[in-house]
């Protein structure tokens, strides 16, 4: 069978380009859109969020956006699998039906609404099961920052996405669904995989890496020879062709700027990539040694060959936590010796730091026009900067010595080495710092909780 | 091979100089794309043509990359990707705490791959011709 399923990516974080998943709906045919809106410490942001706002805690921006496609989506038949649902995927499955009546789609939208990746009220309970949720960085147990845990979430995998596939669902909506399970999820419905066809299960896995970061396969951010790269006022977001083999196609609508080919497609395969015969999901390992590509014509790789094995018996957990207090500063210093008078208002700062006695766990400067980005390995700068942003972050466990620190910038102005501007912004905000906290748990706690809704608009 | 030159020398041909391997920095040779995973960034480093790949398997060795970032990082690991053309590097502690506690500008490591590219590695003269032509 040499039918192809067309999965379109349509945002590739919290925060990405808004006219891309409009333009990809409307721009060519797609079976998918896939939008993935959830970094490392996006679900923390929504906790805090909903704390202040229980309506709130998913991704707001997808709502306006699906009032904009939804008449498209549902003309042509589009299905929308989206992990936007943050920490609260029922209000915003509900905001979905009630942007759908808006638009006169009653009997034309239903949600699937995933939940059960929250175990934010179940931690104590786990833990008293002998679950320590330690960090899988430190291997601390998380018994030493229970009391400032904000959000905790499973990853969960394909197996509520294909159930809610099933039982028609036209927009999906989760909390913490991998990245990649949200290409897979449809692949699987569409194709009838075997959940432990496994070398099935890594290619739809490595489809789904290839478009979860947007434009990142498709000329956008893309080293190799980027001057090139043509119309990046209107990039084309990448499309995955899937077929029931397990090897697909990377393209984009015709029509649009940006470009796929090898070097983009590499670009985005070794993008946070870590032992790469052992790319974990819930689903299945991937091993990204197995990938075959090739260029099948303009805007268009070829990808196959896809080995994976079984997958582990174990979940990854996101949990967020309260952490401290940091501010950053920054001024700018003029030629000339631009960098030597951003040195000595470094040394003025800090020391009035010092004699007010304020305690910080770190005090980092950076030099932005010489060392911000690659420290030592620029060399010395040359002495004719034009200028130098001197930027300095503080971080503290206690408020107090932070909010200080965002007085004592200004006062550099009139008191501190010459030729300095750039403080138009005002004192620098302090921020609160919610810290991420990566751990592991047995799927069999999670997966029974795992529950899907079916509702109609 | 000084062997070989000096045979061709006595047949009185134009031999070329012997040529030392030139030193050439990454950039030339590799594209590269970097990301974070709490602390550790990741920078996948991607052959430029076909051929310049062994030279970065035989010369970009953990111990080098190390070496470039000592100070920087507090450990490398390596992995090879012969079907992309690619090298993986994982560099621990690069990130100042990483994720939301670092003060970096680049707390996610987004622009460690163009801190490797810095990089010089001894390289074959003929590819060090060919890889500075395709640059200009």
């Amino acid at each position: 069978m040499n039918r192809t399923v067309r999965i379109a990516a349509g945002q590739g974080f919290w925060g990405d380009w808004l006219e891309a998943p409009v333009r990809q709906v409307r721009g060519g045919p797609i079976d998918y859109l896939m939008m993935d809106y959830l970094a490392e410490v996006t679900m923390s942001i929504m906790q805090k969020q909903r704390s202040r706002d229980p309506a709130m805690g998913y991704a707001r921006d997808f709502i306006p956006l699906m009032e904009r496609m939804l008449p498209d989506v549902v003309g042509k038949g589009v299905r929308v699998v989206t992990n936007a649902g943050g920490v609260n995927p029922r209000g915003c499955a509900e905001a979905v039906l009630a942007a759908a009546r808006k638009l006169g789609l009653q009997g034309k939208v239903r949600v699937g609404l995933v939940t059960g990746d929250d175990i934010l009220g179940r931690l104590d309970e786990l833990l008293a099961k002998g679950h320590p949720l330690k960090d899988l960085d430190s291997g601390r147990p998380l018994t030493d920052i229970r009391d400032k845990v904000l959000s905790a979430n499973a990853y969960l995998g394909l197996a509520p996405i294909v159930e809610a596939l099933a039982r028609g669902a036209n927009v999906i909506v989760t909390g913490r669904v991998t990245d990649t399970g949200l290409t897979l999820g449809p692949l699987v419905h569409e194709f009838g995989w075997a959940r432990d066809d496994w070398d099935r299960i890594a290619a739809g896995t490595i489809a789904g890496h290839i478009i979860e970061c947007g434009a990142q396969s498709s000329g956008g951010n893309l080293m190799r020879d980027w001057r090139k790269v043509r119309g990046l006022e209107n990039p084309g977001f990448p499309i995955a062709e899937a077929r029931s083999d397990g090897s697909f196609a990377i393209t984009k609508h015709p029509g649009t700027g940006g470009v796929v080919n090898l070097a983009s497609v590499k670009e985005q395969l070794v993008y946070e990539m870590g032992d790469p015969h052992n790319y974990i999901t819930p689903d299945g390992v991937a091993d990204f040694t197995s990938i075959q590509l090739r260029q099948a014509g303009k805007d268009r790789v070829e990808v196959s060959g896809i080995r994976g094995g079984p997958r582990t018996d174990k979940l990854k957990v996101s949990i967020a936590y309260f952490y401290g207090y940091k501010a950053v500063g920054t001024l700018v210093y003029s030629w000339p010796d631009a960098y030597e008078k951003a040195r000595r208002a470094d040394q003025v700062l800090r020391g009035r730091l010092r004699d007010l006695g304020l305690e910080f766990e770190q005090v980092l400067t950076e030099f932005v026009g010489v060392n911000a980005t690659h420290g030592r390995l620029a060399g010395a700068p040359s002495p004719d900067l034009a200028e130098v942003q001197l930027r300095i972050g503080v971080r503290a466990r206690e408020r107090a010595p932070v909010e200080r620190f965002t007085r004592e910038i200004a006062p550099l102005v009139l008191t501190g080495p010459p030729s300095v501007t750039g403080f138009a912004g005002g004192r620098p905000a302090v921020e609160e710092i919610v810290a991420y906290w990566p751990a592991l748990i047995d799927r069999t706690e999670i997966e029974p909780h795992v529950h899907v809704d079916v509702l109609q608009a | 091979m000084s062997t070989s030159t000096s045979s061709r020398r006595s047949r009185g041909r134009a031999a070329p100089p012997a040529r030392p391997p030139a030193r050439l920095q990454l950039h030339l040779l590799a594209h590269a794309r970097s990301g974070d995973k709490g602390d550790t960034a990741n920078v996948g480093l991607i052959a430029l043509e076909p051929e310049y790949y062994p030279v970065l398997v035989k010369e970009v060795t953990r111990a080098r990359v190390a070496r470039h970032f000592r100070g920087m990082v507090s450990g490398v690991e390596r992995f090879e990707l012969p079907n992309l053309g690619a090298l993986n590097f994982l560099l621990h502690g690069a990130l100042d705490g990483g994720g939301t506690i670092s003060l970096k500008t680049d707390a996610q490591g987004k622009v460690y791959s163009t801190a490797l590219l810095r990089m010089e590695i001894p390289v074959p003269a003929a590819l060090a011709r060919r890889a500075r032509r395709g640059a200009s």
